[in-house]
């Protein structure tokens, strides 16, 4: 068990009564969640369960057709990409989301994007204050890649690099916002042993020494109940439990689906 | 012999400059193709479009050059957000050969506005870029060299630099390339689709404006301007549909090597080489170099 030594304060965003269908697919019932400032939470469930659709209604991917999301204590309808990064809400991707053609460096850069103020007329002539803010920006960039220890692969183009270290750059990227919540889809799904721990550790320090508020998604049970506060478990698009980890171990209905029910 | 030499080198350059000409016109292709993924069938027309607005504003209302050239970027500009709200907002997440077929569409539409708006006759284009033979090669060294493809080449040059900084040194260049990588991971750092797909549309309406008036001071304004896109084709497959390099050195090359292969080999197959050298060499990058010389290998991991 990891200690914890921030506080875990009020609701940062809830989602209330959400649903969401693609057609004939109910992916999401009127599901109710919370998050809560400085805490890491862990949504599980099996294969299909609506995991990642929830990420995809908070960032503004999707928008359900019923329900509303509060973030900040503003209540919307439904969230949009643009409104979440700014209000600041980042996040990464099941399946590696980079930008291939472009250095580890330029793609942790783009995080800055929403920071950076020039008008497009500096840009275009690169020159005075687009120069200056190009350095501000990058120095910040430095610390996160220290922080991460990817140092070694600054300049290579991401398309190169293997399949942990391209997580550990959209990692990155995600921090590069500076976010105050951060939505991780499995963050550690295709490691190896090692790898995991340290993207563990990532997550562990992000939380601690930033503060982020962190919701992820994740398969491996021994990470989830050693590094999140609070675990909530869907199957088939519904809510079967809300709660610590040892609460929600000892759930009936999250051991039934995970385990199966005897047909007697 | 002195006369053969000089005439290789009149060739050579007459060649290098045409070859900018090609650039021009492939340089919006790239342009568009590195930040949507769109291959812009529609830019040709562009071109065209562009030049016709231009002599239009010109003949009907009267304005001098800089100012018609002016009120042209203009025009460019909302071009570029009215396909923008018409076109590709409704065609997010659609398959890039949906997307290729809406500017073929677009393509139409274009020409079909410029004939209505500005007429179908053939217009002379003049916003005072010198014309004729530089007087003082042709006198001392009797080589022929119009001054208007030296202003072609130093305006391609001047683009060229300013859009290769643009697009690796700063934050829009870096979410144009972003957009163009992937469109939800963009989403996620608050790149804004919509602002992107604006400008980059504008920057190519810009670039086919630089196109047109060259080629339309050198030729004449007319419905065959929108052809030049099929000179165009044979640059981006040998510079690479996503290099903005690219696209300048398969223009020289093409440029250069058509002339060349007229003057060499044309007496052998009984001329007219200029006119399908390009598509030739094209396929032969396609057979052995498929992502032209510059252009992104594509790497996937398996």
């Amino acid at each position: 068990m990891t200690e914890h030594r921030r506080i875990v304060g009020d609701t940062l965003l809830k989602v209330e009564n959400i649903s969401l269908g693609f057609g004939g697919v109910q992916a999401l019932s009127n599901i109710s969640l919370e998050i809560r400032e400085h805490e890491i939470l862990a949504i599980i469930g099996p294969n299909g369960a609506g995991k990642t659709s929830m990420l995809n209604v908070i960032n503004g991917f999707y928008h359900p057709q019923e329900g509303a999301i509060t973030f900040k204590g503003e209540v919307r309808r439904a969230m949009r990409p643009y409104i979440a990064a700014k209000q600041g809400i980042a996040r990464t991707f099941q399946n590696v989301a980079l930008f291939r053609g472009m250095s580890t460096l330029d793609n942790i850069m783009t995080g800055r994007n929403l920071r950076m103020q020039s008008s497009f007329l500096w840009q275009t002539l690169y020159y005075g204050p687009a120069r200056r803010e190009e350095m501000v920006h990058r120095r910040r960039v430095e610390e996160i890649i220290d922080f991460l220890e990817i140092q070694a692969i600054r300049r290579t183009p991401v398309g190169r690099l293997p399949y942990g270290l391209q997580k550990r750059v959209e990692l990155a990227r995600a921090l590069a916002m500076e976010p105050e919540l951060l939505l991780l889809d499995e963050p550690m799904a295709g490691m190896n042993v090692e790898e995991k721990e340290d993207m563990c550790r990532f997550v562990i320090d992000v939380n601690e020494q930033f503060g982020t508020t962190i919701a992820l998604i994740e398969h491996d049970m021994g990470v989830v109940m050693d590094i999140s506060d609070r675990v909530v478990v869907l199957d088939y698009g519904r809510k079967l439990a809300d709660g610590t980890p040892d609460e929600v171990r000892a759930n009936q209905n999250v051991i039934d689906a995970y385990l199966g029910v005897p047909h007697a | 012999m002195g006369g053969d030499f000089l005439f290789f080198i009149e060739a050579t350059v007459s060649g290098l400059t045409a070859g900018v000409m090609y650039s021009l016109v492939a340089l919006g292709f790239v342009l568009i193709f590195k930040a949507s993924g769109i291959f812009n069938f529609a830019q040709g027309v562009m071109a065209l479009f562009a030049a016709l607005t231009l002599v239009g504003l010109m003949e009907k209302f009267g304005l001098a050059p800089w100012v018609a050239i002016i009120a042209t970027v203009g025009v460019m500009i909302v071009l570029a957000w009215l396909i923008e709200r018409l076109v590709l907002q409704h065609m997010v997440n659609q398959d890039p050969i949906i997307l290729f077929m809406s500017t073929i569409g677009l393509a139409y539409v274009l020409e079909g506005l410029g004939d209505i708006l500005w007429g179908s006759d053939v217009k002379v284009l003049d916003i005072g870029i010198p014309q004729g033979a530089l007087d003082w090669l042709l006198d001392d060294y009797g080589i022929y060299i119009e001054k208007l493809e030296i202003v072609a080449a130093a305006t391609g040059a001047v683009l060229v630099m300013v859009l290769a900084v643009f697009f690796s040194k700063t934050r829009i260049g870096r979410a144009l390339r972003a957009v163009a990588d992937d469109h939800q991971a963009a989403l996620s750092v608050g790149i804004s689709l919509r602002t992107i797909w604006v400008i980059v549309w504008s920057v190519a309406g810009i670039v086919a404006l630089v196109a047109g008036i060259m080629w339309g001071s050198k030729s004449g304004v007319q419905f065959s301007l929108s052809l030049i896109a099929l000179k165009a084709l044979p640059v981006l497959i040998l510079g690479g549909f996503t290099s903005i390099p690219g696209a300048i050195v398969g223009g020289l090359i093409i440029g250069v090597g058509e002339k060349w292969a007229e003057i060499y080999f044309g007496s052998l197959v009984g001329g007219a080489i200029e006119n399908w050298f390009a598509y030739v060499l094209a396929l032969a990058f396609l057979l052995f170099r498929p992502q032209g010389l510059f252009g992104e290998k594509i790497i996937e991991r398996v």
